[in-house]
Parts: structure tokens; C-alpha cells; sequence
């Protein structure tokens, strides 16, 4: 996991745990394509913000929100809005 | 003997302080930084602060003209939603009440836009009436930008990110409109003395 110094800035290998208590597959080796500029990356490669009330992840392209996630008593809201599209690789 | 007992009656105090812990807090001393994305920095020769929406005539103040509208200093408590409380913050800004003369709305809502694409949601009440002000000093200083500078929200009897930091505007909303964060399992009001954090609470 790299922290970028500025603005507290992790990769998502660090939602790696997150994101397997919600999914059943690897979600970190997953393509994820931006819903605003169209790039594709590895999940595990985008900008994941988790020093907030949920976890924020942004396209390192353009910045634009890709995931965000919350959890609370027993809950998990996953917004997947700036996500166009997940690829997901079976193993 | 002395020293111990001056320092165990000043623990005491802090505990006398709970009535002013609401459910759930912890009490910090330090200041967290929590961040949903990159630290925007604006330019200050193009920045506006501006109340848009259900008003007639937009208002828009340059930075220049903001810092020159009358300011209050104010000492409040905050909450923030992640569970840490902070007591006897001083900022110094303008309150609603002065950007809010003159205005005339039917809205019963407004949304907080951010620089960086932030939006949060609030009952036009809460803004009003001494409850909420625009800041740009944080003790004595100008704020700094990891903690919203140039200018935030500052909302103190409602969580924390409901002050929104990198403040650029108020729309004045007829509905009531959700917020980055309301829009993904957080409370649409907030109050810390309910302890309404999630959707439902």
C-alpha cells in the first residue's frame, strides 16, 4: 500500500479488506472504467480517500468519485454512480 | 502533593465537562484532518462566495469584498461524525444572518457547494438566527486549507460535515436536496445530541 503525501492519498489496495466483506469476488484485480473520462484501472490502482465519514475512491485521472462507500451499525451504502463499468475476473 | 492533587481535580473538570459530550463523542485535543478528495487551493482573485437558488437576485461577494463584511468571533464545541468532539474552537467570520439580509426565498432547504465538488444539505433554520457562520480564521490565524481554507462552513450543533470546508456557495432549495454524503447512507439532519449519523437514526 503507498500513501501519496499530499492530500492523504492511499491506493486501493488499501479498501482490499473493505471491499471483500461486501463482495464475493477479488474486487482489487477488477478493471474499473470512469463514468466521467472513460479510463480504465485496476481498483486496486485508484485514489482511495479514508480519512472522511466513508471511503472515497477517485479516478487518478481525473479525480472524479468513483466508489464511495459507507458502513455503520450493521450497514454498507455503496454508491457505484461514477463507476460506468466493473470488470471482474473469475479465479 | 500539591502538584498530584491540582492535576487529579483538573481530570475532575474534564468529566464535569460530559453534559457537554453528546452520545457516542470522544473528546480530542488535537484537530483530525478528514478528507474525501485532493485539497483544492483557489485563486483568491477569482473566488466568490454566492447564495443562488430560489432568490431573485443572486448575491456574490469577491474575497475582498467578503473579508469586508462585518465579523464575529466565535467559540463553539464540534462534532464530527467519525465519533471525535473538539471543545472551545475560536473562529472568526461572518454569520448568516449578515450574507442573509435583505434575502427574501420560499426555500425551506439549502445545499452547500464546495470547491472539489462537495455538497451538503441544510435546513434554511439552521443557518439562521446565530447558528451558522462563514469562517476564514481558525485561533487567530487564516484557515488552513487542509481544514477548508480559504473560507468553510461553520454549523457547530450539527456534524461536522455539515460544515462544509472550501466553501463557494448556498442554493437556496424549495425540496430538500441530499449531499454528497446524505446521498450514501448519511442523516439528512445530523443533530450529534440524537445521535443521527445514518439513514433512519
Amino acid at each position: 500500500m503507498n500513501m501519496r503525501m499530499a492530500d492523504m492519498t492511499l491506493d486501493g489496495n488499501a479498501i482490499g479488506g473493505l471491499l471483500r466483506e461486501i463482495f464475493t469476488m477479488e474486487v482489487t484485480n477488477a478493471e474499473a472504467t470512469c463514468a466521467g473520462c472513460g479510463a480504465v484501472n485496476a481498483v486496486g490502482r485508484v485514489e482511495v480517500y479514508v480519512h472522511a465519514p466513508g471511503t472515497v475512491v477517485r479516478c487518478p485521472a481525473c479525480q472524479q468519485v468513483l466508489m464511495r462507500i459507507v458502513r455503520g451499525e450493521g450497514r454498507y451504502w455503496l454508491d457505484l454512480t461514477g463507476t460506468r463499468t466493473l470488470e471482474l475476473v473469475e479465479t | 502533593m500539591g502538584f498530584i492533587s491540582r492535576g487529579f481535580r483538573g481530570k475532575r473538570r474534564d468529566t464535569a465537562d460530559s453534559g457537554r459530550l453528546p452520545p457516542g463523542q470522544y473528546l480530542v485535543n488535537d484537530y483530525p484532518v478528514l478528507s474525501a478528495g485532493p485539497t483544492p487551493r483557489p485563486n483568491l482573485d477569482t473566488w466568490t462566495f454566492s447564495i443562488e437558488g430560489e432568490i431573485d437576485t443572486p448575491k456574490k461577494w469577491t474575497w475582498q469584498e467578503f473579508l469586508a463584511l462585518p465579523a464575529e468571533t466565535v467559540t463553539k464545541d464540534i462534532h464530527c461524525v467519525t465519533k471525535w468532539s473538539k471543545f472551545d474552537t475560536t473562529w472568526k467570520g461572518v454569520s448568516f444572518d449578515t450574507l442573509f439580509e435583505g434575502v427574501e426565498t420560499a426555500a425551506e432547504y439549502t445545499t452547500q457547494f464546495s470547491d472539489g465538488d462537495y455538497t451538503t444539505n441544510l435546513p434554511l433554520e439552521d443557518l439562521v438566527d446565530g447558528k451558522a457562520w462563514i469562517v476564514y480564521e481558525y485561533n487567530g490565524e487564516p484557515l488552513h486549507p487542509e481544514h477548508g481554507g480559504p473560507a468553510r462552513m461553520l454549523v457547530p450543533h450539527l456534524y461536522f460535515w455539515k460544515s462544509a470546508k472550501w466553501i463557494r456557495g448556498v442554493r437556496l432549495d424549495k425540496e430538500q436536496q441530499p449531499g454528497f454524503w446524505e446521498t450514501n447512507g448519511y442523516n439528512n439532519y445530523g443533530d450529534p445530541w440524537r445521535e443521527q449519523r445514518y439513514w433512519g437514526d
